[in-house]
C-alpha cells in the first residue's frame, strides 16, 4: 500500500512544482538585456581610482606624498611629483595605476590627505593586453577637463 | 558510530578521477574514487589547486592591507570573513566600535549569510538535476547583491568592514530595501518548499544519503550547518556570542539524522533565522551617530601576544589566529576554515555509497574550495 501511496503523493509533488513554474511564467521578466538596456550604478560603486577636479583650482590637489602608494597592498600605484621651486609645494606630475592588480579595497582613497582621489564610474573595461589595464590618471583628468 | 568499511577483497578496483577540468577554473576539487562496480570503497580528496598563500601574504602586509584578502578566501560569504577579521583585530588592539557600526555590520553579515545559503540551495538542486530552482534562488540573491552593492560598492568581494566600523554609512533606502527583501524572501519560501522540499525525486536523492554520525562529525571537526544537521546545536553566535548577537532572539535549527535532507532543511531554516536577526537589528539600529572609529592608524600595531578569534561564517566555525610581535605586520596569520574539516569527513562518508550519491553528498556539504586551499 505504501508503494502506491508514494507514487500518488510523489506524482502530486511534481504537479505542485509544475504549478510554481507555470505561475512564475506569468510574472514579469527579471533579467535585463544588457547592451540595449542598462541598470543604474550603485552610488557606492567602485571603479578604478581617478582624480577629483576641485572647482577652486580647476585641477587635482595631489601633492605626490605617496601615502596611497605605501597603503596599496598590491603595489598598484606609482606616483611622482616635483617642486616648481625650492619653497613651493610639491605637485604630482605622473600618476599611473595598474588596474589589473587592484583589489578595490579603497585604502588609497581613505588615506589620501588631500582627498583628491575618488572612484570612477568606469565598468566597461576591456583590452587586448595587460598594458591596456594601466591607467594614466593625469591624462584622464585632462581628458575630462577638455 | 558506524563501523568503518574495509575495502572488499576485489582484485580489480577501478579508480575514477572526479576532478577538475581545468586548473584555472574556480573551485577546483579533485576526488580520487576507488570503485568496486558502482560502489565507492575509498575516496581521497586532492587539494591545493587554488592555493594563493593568503596566510603568508598576511605576514608581509599590515593588518589594514590584509582586509581585501579576507573576502577572497570564501568568496560566497566575503563579508562574514571581513567582519570576522575586523572583530579579531579590534579585540587584539582594543579598538572601540560605534554602536551604529555594529548594527550595520550585523545586518550586512546576515544578508551575506542568506545570499551564501541561497547560492548553495540553487547549485545543490542543480547538482541533483533541477535547473529551475537555481534561477529562482539567483533572482533572490540578486536582490541581496543589489542591497550590499548599494552600501559597499561591490557584489562579491566587499572589503566593507574596517577596524572600528564600516567604510560607508547606510541610508534610509538601504533599510527600506532590506525590509522589502525580507518580506519578499519569506513569500518565496512556500514556492521553494513546493518546488524542492516536497519534490519526491529530491527527497529520494537526499533522505538517508550521506549520513554523518555526530561522533564522526566531532572526530573530523565538522562545524556549521553540517554539524547542526547531526543534532548538535553548536553555533558560535550562541556559544560565544560576539558583536551584538547576544541581544537578538533567534534559534539554532538542528536536524535529527545528519543526512543530506537534514542539511538542506537546516540551511533553509537558517535563512529564516537570519531574517529574524536582520528584522530585530533594523528595529533597534540607532538613527544617527558615527559609523567608523576614525582614530585607527594605518600602521596599527597590536600589543605583543597572540589572539584566537572564532566566529560563525556561512559554512561553520571560522577563526583567525594572529600572533603579533609588536610591529605593524602580523608575525603569523593563520585562518581556520570550516570547509577543510567539512570536506574531509567525506573520506569516511563516501565509503560504501554509490557514485550518484557521492555528487549529492558533496553538494550537500557545501564546500568552497578556495577557502580550503586559500
Amino acid at each position: 500500500m505504501g508503494y502506491w501511496k508514494e507514487i500518488v503523493e510523489g506524482g502530486w509533488s511534481l504537479v505542485e512544482g509544475m504549478r510554481v513554474t507555470v505561475r512564475r511564467l506569468c510574472r514579469p521578466v527579471v533579467t535585463v538585456q544588457y547592451p540595449r538596456k542598462q541598470l543604474n550604478l550603485s552610488p557606492a560603486y567602485r571603479g578604478h581610482i581617478e582624480f577629483k577636479r576641485f572647482p577652486d583650482t580647476g585641477t587635482h590637489k595631489c601633492i605626490a606624498c605617496g601615502a596611497c602608494q605605501r597603503a596599496c597592498p598590491s603595489h598598484v600605484i606609482k606616483v611622482q611629483g616635483v617642486k616648481a621651486h625650492l619653497n613651493s609645494a610639491k605637485t604630482a606630475t605622473h600618476y599611473f595605476i595598474d588596474f589589473s592588480r587592484c583589489s578595490l579595497c579603497g585604502l588609497c582613497v581613505e588615506t589620501c590627505p588631500t582627498k583628491t582621489l575618488q572612484y570612477s564610474r568606469e565598468y566597461e573595461l576591456e583590452g587586448e593586453s595587460r598594458l591596456d589595464s594601466i591607467v594614466d590618471l593625469m591624462a584622464r583628468l585632462e581628458q575630462r577637463n577638455s | 558510530m558506524p563501523k568503518p568499511i574495509t575495502p572488499p577483497a576485489v582484485d580489480r578496483v577501478y579508480t575514477l578521477n572526479l576532478g577538475p577540468q581545468h586548473p584555472s577554473t574556480h573551485g577546483v576539487l579533485r576526488v580520487l574514487l576507488d570503485l568496486d562496480g558502482e560502489f565507492i570503497v575509498k575516496a581521497d580528496p586532492v587539494l591545493g589547486y587554488g592555493h594563493r598563500g593568503h596566510e603568508k601574504m598576511g605576514e608581509n602586509r599590515t593588518y589594514k592591507q590584509f582586509m581585501p584578502n579576507t573576502s577572497r578566501m570564501d568568496y560566497l560569504s566575503g563579508l562574514l570573513y571581513n567582519h570576522g577579521f575586523a572583530l579579531a583585530v579590534e579585540k587584539f588592539a582594543g579598538i572601540e566600535v560605534p554602536l551604529r557600526a555594529k548594527y550595520i555590520r550585523t545586518i550586512c553579515a546576515e544578508l551575506n549569510r542568506i545570499s551564501s545559503h541561497l547560492l548553495w540551495f540553487g547549485t545543490y538542486v542543480m547538482d541533483l538535476g533541477g535547473f529551475t530552482p537555481f534561477l529562482y534562488a539567483f533572482d533572490d540573491r540578486e536582490n541581496i547583491l543589489d542591497i550590499l552593492d548599494r552600501v559597499s560598492g561591490s557584489r562579491l568581494t566587499y572589503s566593507y568592514c574596517r577596524f572600528g566600523g564600516v567604510c560607508r554609512d547606510v541610508d534610509d533606502t538601504f533599510l527600506e530595501m532590506t525590509r522589502a527583501f525580507i518580506g519578499r524572501l519569506r513569500s518565496r519560501f512556500p514556492d521553494y518548499h513546493n518546488l524542492v522540499t516536497k519534490n519526491i525525486i529530491f527527497i529520494h536523492r537526499t533522505r538517508n544519503v550521506g549520513v554523518i554520525h555526530p561522533e564522526q562529525a566531532r572526530q573530523f571537526g565538522v562545524t556549521g550547518p553540517n554539524l547542526r544537521a547531526c543534532g548538535i546545536p553548536f553555533d558560535m553566535r550562541k556559544v560565544e556570542p560576539y558583536e551584538i548577537y547576544d541581544q537578538f532572539d533567534f534559534e539554532i535549527p538542528v536536524g535529527t539524522n545528519g543526512d543530506a535532507l537534514d542539511r538542506y532543511n537546516v540551511r533553509l531554516e537558517e535563512m529564516e533565522q537570519s531574517c529574524r536577526i536582520i528584522e530585530q537589528a533594523l528595529d533597534r539600529m540607532p538613527k544617527g551617530g558615527p559609523y567608523l572609529n576614525k582614530s585607527v592608524s594605518f600602521r596599527l600595531a597590536p600589543p605583543k601576544g597572540e589572539l584566537y578569534f572564532a566566529f560563525e561564517s556561512a559554512r561553520g566555525l571560522t577563526a583567525y589566529y594572529l600572533v603579533s610581535d609588536g610591529s605593524p605586520y602580523p608575525y603569523r596569520c593563520h585562518i581556520r576554515v570550516p570547509s577543510f574539516s567539512n570536506l574531509h569527513v567525506l573520506t569516511d562518508v563516501f565509503c560504501g555509497t554509490m557514485v550518484a550519491d557521492a555528487i549529492s553528498i558533496l553538494g550537500s556539504i557545501d564546500v568552497v574550495i578556495p577557502e580550503i586551499d586559500r
